[in-house]
């Protein structure tokens, strides 16, 4: 299946147009996609419900615009503070809120989030308010003398977002499948086992809250790349229930589903978006017949049938 | 040498006085018993023991070091492992991974994001002995939820022996087990008491279970220590007959 998805993946940019997509589709697709594998990180490998996981996002993507816009107009650079500004802000908030569980972890993840929100609402001399961060744009890749024009080639842009979305998602499936991955999932299948094992629970879900908002401050800045824009409601809770959805929706105990749910999720926006203003309330009937039929989600349902 | 010495242990939930200024100290390799009826506070006491929460007096020595202050994770690191009552497993995981788990943290891999071929061999060679030894061998590929009562407990004693650890809890091992599954649960016990000199605390119901296992015995009632002694001493005991034996007759 590894080899399935990788090579659908490399040729998208070929299978995709007569099929009626387009390159950019595939673009967000990889970009969601990492988000919600990223949400699905501390979700379905560490048992922890985060709503607020889209603030994360939303600073990637303003990190990543801001420094296009004020710092240097150079791409690896904007992905990278994305990403810091993302990640950091995660470190901090995460070991305020590592003691709570369940709702309540929910619910403090869900304020912070908010927090960022009305920051990115509000400061309107940096961020561009309601209206979003605009006036900048990805640069082109310069290596030496060759220079990869990322900004007017579709194309090489998905292929720039694909070695990244490849890099983000390795890493991440490294660290799950290392002592310390283990640890991960012992929480989440009991903590009060691994408490009793000689894992210090707290520290630990730190650790995967923090590298989740890491991946997910990479996510972030590479939408605002996509997009060549940041808008504030990236930062928005109803944004990180969309990622929880993908996730869910494609299944949160294995490691491929929520890029299936993104995928099912982005396809069917851009579709129905042309068709109806309504298009979320066709998404939302999508995810509870998922949720009812398939409670593992459309992945694990397919894992499933294959073992049976 | 003084393993474990709890010193005037006392817990109150509200005004409820779940464990009232109980002392006991257990020497290494000794295999101690805690008996007592329903509602005498002995679970409490063990979570007392292994750090679950803190009393509201009293001190409590592992290995001489006071401990009442330290989390239960840290506890575990020093050599203190423990199973409960109702078990407390990883059931999504097959019996191995339940004890690799265990087997990592206890060699300080638990925060390593690489696991060298050597280390790794060194893992698995560990599990191995584990398994064998809690009689897992042929069920390591199984998952744990999927498992028997019996061999779900079986687990948990090994996830807890792959822990190394130098004072092992148990919070009644046999619980809701047939009488074969007691046996092997029993025997069980023994071998490890007996082979690696093991120091055992167990809290129990079974009385064919104590009598057979315990070396000394303490018997809490209504949260206070009522007696302590050998198996002998406390059958002859008619305080703990009143309280415990009579009611169970």
């Amino acid at each position: 299946m590894l080899g399935a998805i990788w090579a659908a993946l490399l040729l998208a940019p070929y299978w995709m147009p007569p099929l009626g997509g387009y390159t950019a589709l595939g673009t967000r697709v990889l970009v969601l996609g990492l988000a919600a594998m990223s949400v699905n990180f501390l979700l379905g490998f560490t048992g922890v419900l985060s709503f607020g996981h889209a603030a994360y996002f939303g600073l990637g993507a303003y990190g990543a615009g801001l420094t296009l816009k004020f710092l240097a107009g150079s791409t690896p650079l904007s992905l990278l503070c994305g990403t810091l500004l993302g990640g950091l802000a995660g470190a901090l908030l995460g070991a305020l809120i590592v003691r709570r569980r369940g709702v309540y972890f929910a619910m403090v993840t869900i304020a912070f989030g908010q927090v960022f929100y009305y920051i990115a609402f509000q400061w309107s001399s940096l961020t561009g308010g309601d209206d979003g961060l605009r006036g900048f744009a990805r640069q082109p890749l310069g290596f030496g003398s060759l220079s990869i024009d990322i900004l007017g080639n579709e194309t090489y842009f998905y292929y720039f977002v694909l070695i990244c979305f490849a890099l983000a998602v390795g890493l991440m499936a490294f660290v799950l499948s290392s002592p310390f991955g283990r640890t991960l999932i012992a929480i989440r299948e009991n903590e009060r086992r691994a408490r009793f094992l000689g894992i210090p629970v707290e520290r630990h879900i730190w650790i995967a809250f923090t590298l989740s908002c890491f991946f997910m401050g990479f996510a972030g800045a590479l939408y605002a790349l996509t997009n060549n824009f940041a808008d504030p409601r990236g930062l928005h809770y109803s944004q990180s229930g969309d990622f929880v959805m993908m996730a869910v929706m494609g299944g949160m105990r294995t490691f491929w589903g929520p890029l299936l749910g993104a995928t099912v999720f982005v396809v069917l926006q851009d579709y129905l978006s042309s068709v109806t203003v309504n298009w979320m309330s066709f998404v939302g009937l999508l995810f509870v017949l998922v949720v009812l039929f398939f409670p593992r989600g459309l992945l694990g349902f397919i894992r499933r049938g294959k073992a049976a | 040498m003084i393993v474990l010495e709890v010193k005037g242990v006392t817990k109150r939930f509200g005004s409820l006085v779940a464990v009232r200024d109980v002392s006991l100290s257990v020497p290494k390799g000794e295999l101690r018993a805690i008996i007592g009826p329903n509602g005498a506070g002995k679970t409490t006491f063990f979570n007392l023991i292994s750090g679950m929460f803190p009393p509201s007096s009293g001190t409590i020595l592992f290995d001489g070091r006071d401990v009442t202050a330290l989390p239960a994770y840290r506890r575990v690191v020093m050599g203190m492992a423990r199973t409960f009552q109702i078990t407390e497993i990883f059931p999504e995981l097959t019996v191995f991974e339940n004890v690799r788990v265990a087997t990592e943290v206890s060699n300080g891999l638990r925060l390593r994001s690489w696991i060298s071929r050597a280390e790794k061999a060194q893992i698995y060679r560990m599990v191995g002995e584990t398994l064998t030894l809690a009689g897992l061998d042929g069920k390591a590929d199984r998952l744990v939820g999927e498992l028997a009562h019996g061999d779900q407990r079986a687990t948990e004693i090994a996830t807890a022996l792959a822990l190394s650890p130098h004072l092992l809890l148990l919070d009644e091992p046999t619980a809701g087990m047939g009488d074969q599954e007691t046996y092997e649960i029993t025997q069980l016990i023994r071998k490890l008491h007996r082979d690696s000199n093991l120091t055992i605390v167990l809290i129990e119901h079974d009385m064919r279970v104590v009598f057979h296992l315990a070396e000394r015995i303490t018997v809490l009632d209504q949260g206070a220590l009522l007696a302590e002694g050998t198996p002998k001493e406390i059958a002859a005991n008619a305080a703990v007959q009143a309280a415990y034996l009579g009611k169970a007759a």
